[in-house]
């Protein structure tokens, strides 16, 4: 009879283990997803004919913000055909996401034209292109990294190397995803689609 | 069997693009789907994408000559720790038995100095140099900056 109660005993001390165990698994794996969720990334930059947007301005929309030079041949054109056609493809939606192009070689492309460029992908896509502050300090809030590397091959003696993804912002100005280099516009739109 | 012929023949006429889609060949290699973007004026640089299937030995894609660009060059697009940067290549291996793509996100074509700039519709010649094989020159489509691969791949 006392054995019984031992091994009873036991056998609610092992699922109590269990239990805490589980709980304290769960509390592990909660706050990796919030950091990574919980941090809104801010800027206030121009458009091509200099008036200025900042993050607050796109409450209420969700914003798909790619990072990238006009200059760029290859990374650039394929994320805004991307883009666009995540665009078109949103139909009556399409007004509730703002996509938005920030430079990260402001100067240069201001000189080439910014609109002329987004607008022959989409012209729902802004173009923002700041002073060289303005910019890292957009590229920092979005935990993001560009720089600058000479190369006496390319134009003007330089390119730019920096992160290539696609980042979706909530309505409430929430980081909520990267979608990486590459990902095909049906799985952007799906995607969308489950949020809107 | 007049009026098939008749209507191959109005399809060919009709089929403008389809210069791109020809399969090009120099030896074993095969060459196809060459394309590129549209540009807005000549500032900035295009782009080039091709096709190889190697149906013999082992060659390397080793350069790149265009009348429309007084620079071309052979890039990669590299992502490395989540930063792309867009190395030159000296050359691009072309493997025995293999399909070698110039594509978005990999090796490509940059062409620098444009001689004019590129127009949906338009096409331009693109000589390629193997190690091997020598040289070929192949026709160029150029398609809306929005595309993402050529016409004649279909659905895009």
């Amino acid at each position: 009879m006392r054995l019984r109660t031992l091994r009873i005993f036991l056998w609610l001390a092992v699922a109590l283990a269990g239990l805490g165990a589980f709980f304290l698994y769960q509390r592990q794996a909660e706050p990796v997803t919030q950091i990574s969720q919980a941090f809104r990334p801010e800027f206030t930059l121009p458009d091509a004919q200099g008036q200025p947007h900042s993050s607050a301005d796109f409450r209420g929309k969700y914003q798909l913000i790619f990072f990238g030079f006009t200059n760029c041949p290859d990374v650039c054109p394929t994320t805004l055909s991307e883009v666009a056609q995540v665009m078109d493809d949103l139909g009556s939606d399409a007004d509730k996401v703002q996509p938005l192009f920030i430079s990260i070689d402001p100067e240069r492309d201001r000189k080439l034209g910014l609109d002329a460029f987004t607008e022959a992908f989409h012209p729902a896509i802004l173009g923002l292109a700041g002073d060289d502050a303005a910019t890292r300090a957009a590229a920092d809030s979005f935990r993001i990294f560009f720089e600058r590397e000479d190369d006496a091959a390319a134009p003007d003696g330089y390119t730019m190397s920096h992160s290539p993804g696609l980042y979706l912002i909530g309505p409430e100005g929430d980081w909520l995803r990267q979608y990486t280099y590459g990902t095909p516009a049906s799985e952007i739109l799906d995607d969308l689609n489950t949020r809107l | 069997m007049r009026n098939t012929l008749f209507s191959a023949a109005a399809l060919a006429l009709l089929a403008p693009a389809a210069f791109a889609c020809e399969a090009v060949t120099l030896g074993d290699l095969t060459i196809e789907h060459a394309w590129s973007r549209a540009t807005i004026g000549a500032t900035r640089p295009a782009v080039f994408y091709v096709e190889i299937r190697n149906g013999g030995a082992d060659d390397a894609l080793t350069g790149i000559a265009t009348p429309a660009a007084a620079m071309p060059m052979l890039h990669e697009t590299v992502v490395t720790d989540g930063v792309a940067s867009m190395p030159h290549a000296m050359s691009v291996p072309v493997p025995a038995g293999e399909i070698v793509k110039l594509a978005p996100g990999g090796y490509h074509g940059m062409l620098m100095q444009l001689t004019g700039a590129l127009n949906e519709g338009d096409s331009f010649p693109v000589t390629l140099t193997f190690e091997k094989a020598g040289e070929v020159t192949v026709d160029v489509e150029v398609v809306p900056m929005r595309a993402e691969g050529p016409s004649c791949e279909g659905g895009h």
